[in-house]
């Protein structure tokens, strides 16, 4: 373990793991608030067919076109979602369920192709799946690492905009905020993050860490700000024991670890969290009977 | 019966159950609940397993009848603390999965469980795993599972049609009426997570999400009549399997993949062509109105 640790390789793996958990904190804030949590799940699994095809046809495995291809292909996904909601009387978890299913399975298809055409060498695709943070060379790290950074800059740089933009999407426009770029922006943030994660993480798996951080935080503030504050703290020491825990074994994937990790959080913040805790709420309930109780005046 | 044969008839029983069980998760707007269940399934497996250690068919149903349970009422307890909907499924299935995927990489281990195997399914093993019937020989263990489970749901369906089709379309109107919504609410849950453990072994907890919402979503364009739609969905999810086994055997690929991108297939086509809900029959209405 410890030899792990001072490994420099690895070190960049753990860092950008905590980097990416922060990044994925805020923007699952986002998605959480606009209640798009499942969006991140659907635009992850379909994120599979672009990584295999951006292999078969670049024929080698550069992190930056794997990653183009998961874009291009979650972007589409998105789009599918969309326009199969606004056309037809399918609702949308159903139009999710479809394209989640259906990009999964046509990316299982290929998957299998390029296993066959690549020979037996090609299990590093595998791991897209489930995520193999120990895997990762320093170029993937660094690469991960740099757009989580670009990830939180934009968010940080017009945090007001998106506080508007995400609370009163009318009122914004009032203000003259642009909120179609806005939202565009936001997609564009959604698919980035997931995509960067997908190698640490997995496609099955990255909607956790979109989800799970956003709705903890919420249980021990009221303030936007605060809230995002808290779950990029949740999201990266998340990534950051799941991806310790991983790599302490051999063949333990990460993804499930960093799951796990922020669920942990999760139960603690839904018992305990100072604003909306289940404990702080039963005080509270208590202590209305017990006014209550006293015939109700002050004294 | 051929190997062929064998693979056909279970990709049918898989369309058939799914299908039938998925035009009440359309219809009930629980499609995303599918996806959870499909994947918490394999936590209940892992542990019946870790519980009986075998994997013979009666404990892996039981173990997802309590995984699929404790899903749904976990995400109906964070929704009634103020969770909204999507977060609580996302948070649930996300975590009991992991849960699921540890226990394999660690504890389990090389014991015929494997993650890729619960997840893509294995349809091309099962004409070789079979057991002996009385006057009927040697039938796959897995296709009898899907028999018996499709002869479930069908009677569930056909003998509470009355009951599901109000509890789905009006919940107030058939509370008010004294029929138990909340009871048929976990009874639903309990097929689904039934439905999804019997197709499981064939193909793969991601693939029967496609079974189980694809079919039934192509069909609630072709019709309004709630038996149309279960028969469509149906005869939808038999089709998308069989071509997906044509498809998959001609470019040499993954079976469950190729059948869950069937159903897509299907989808397409009745997103375009369905009569008054496709797109090119709104264009013609509209026109038409003008």
């Amino acid at each position: 373990m410890t030899g792990l640790l001072s490994s420099s390789n690895f070190q960049w793996v753990l860092t950008s793991a905590v980097l990416l958990g922060m990044a994925a904190g805020m923007v699952g804030t986002m998605a959480n608030l606009r209640k798009q949590g499942l969006m991140s799940d659907a635009i992850s699994h379909a994120a599979l067919p672009g990584v295999i095809l951006a292999f078969l046809i670049s024929g080698e495995k550069q992190l930056p076109v794997l990653i183009t291809g998961a874009a291009i292909s979650g972007l589409i996904a998105a789009f599918f979602i969309q326009s199969i909601k606004r056309t037809t009387r399918i609702k949308e978890d159903a139009a999710m369920g479809i394209i989640l299913s259906v990009f999964f399975g046509g990316g299982i298809m290929l998957l299998s192709i390029a296993n066959r055409v690549g020979g037996g060498s090609q299990s590093g695709l595998d791991r897209f799946i489930f995520g193999q943070a120990a895997s990762m060379v320093r170029m993937d790290a660094y690469i991960m690492g740099a757009l989580a950074v670009v990830v939180m800059l934009l968010i940080f740089v017009s945090f007001k905009e998106w506080k508007v933009v995400l609370f009163d999407p009318r009122h914004a426009k009032m203000m003259g905020i642009p909120v179609r770029l806005y939202s565009s922006l936001y997609t564009l943030l959604l698919v980035l993050v997931i995509v960067i994660g997908i190698q640490a993480v997995g496609v099955i798996l990255m909607a956790a860490m979109l989800i799970i951080p956003a709705i903890s935080s919420r249980y021990w503030t009221h303030s936007l700000f605060t809230v995002f504050v808290l779950s990029a703290v949740f999201g990266g020491v998340s990534g950051g024991i799941g991806t310790l825990i991983s790599s302490s074994g051999s063949n333990l994937p990460t993804g499930p670890f960093i799951v796990v990790t922020s669920s942990l959080i999760f139960l603690l913040s839904l018992f305990f969290g100072t604003k909306k805790g289940l404990l702080f709420r039963g005080e509270k309930l208590h202590a209305n009977r017990r006014y209550l109780k006293q015939g109700g005046d002050h004294k | 019966m051929s190997y062929a044969g064998w693979i056909l008839l279970t990709g049918a029983l898989v369309g058939i159950s799914c299908g039938l069980t998925g035009v009440l998760l359309i219809l009930r707007k629980m499609a995303m609940m599918a996806d959870a269940i499909s994947h918490t399934v394999l936590l209940g497996i892992v542990a019946a397993y870790l519980v009986s250690s075998s994997l013979d068919g009666g404990s892996m149903l039981i173990g997802a009848m309590l995984a699929g349970l404790l899903t749904a009422w976990l995400v109906q307890w964070f929704e009634s603390s103020g969770i909204n909907t999507d977060a609580a499924i996302g948070v649930v299935f996300t975590t009991l999965f992991s849960i699921g995927v540890i226990l394999i990489s660690t504890s389990v281990g090389n014991v015929h469980l494997d993650v890729n195997h619960a997840l893509m399914g294995e349809i091309s093993f099962i004409p070789w795993n079979v057991i002996e019937l009385p006057l009927i020989g040697p039938v796959p263990s897995a296709t009898l599972l899907l028999l018996i489970v499709t002869i479930i749901v069908a009677l569930v369906i056909l003998l509470f049609f009355k009951e599901w089709k109000i509890t789905t379309f009006d919940p107030a109107l058939a509370a008010s009426l004294g029929f138990p919504v909340l009871l048929m609410h976990y009874v639903f849950m309990t097929l689904v997570s039934v439905t999804t453990v019997a197709a499981f072994d064939a193909v793969g907890a991601i693939m029967v999400v496609a079974m189980l919402i694809t079919p039934a979503a192509s069909a609630n364009l072709w019709t309004d009549r709630l038996s149309h739609m279960f028969l469509l969905s149906a005869l939808f999810g038999v089709a998308s399997s069989s071509m997906g086994y044509v498809v998959a055997i001609w470019l040499n690929t993954s079976i469950s993949g190729s059948m869950a991108f069937s159903t897509g297939l299907i989808f397409l086509i009745s997103y375009f062509f369905a009569p008054k809900h496709g797109q090119i029959a709104k264009r013609v209405y509209k026109t038409n109105e003008i």
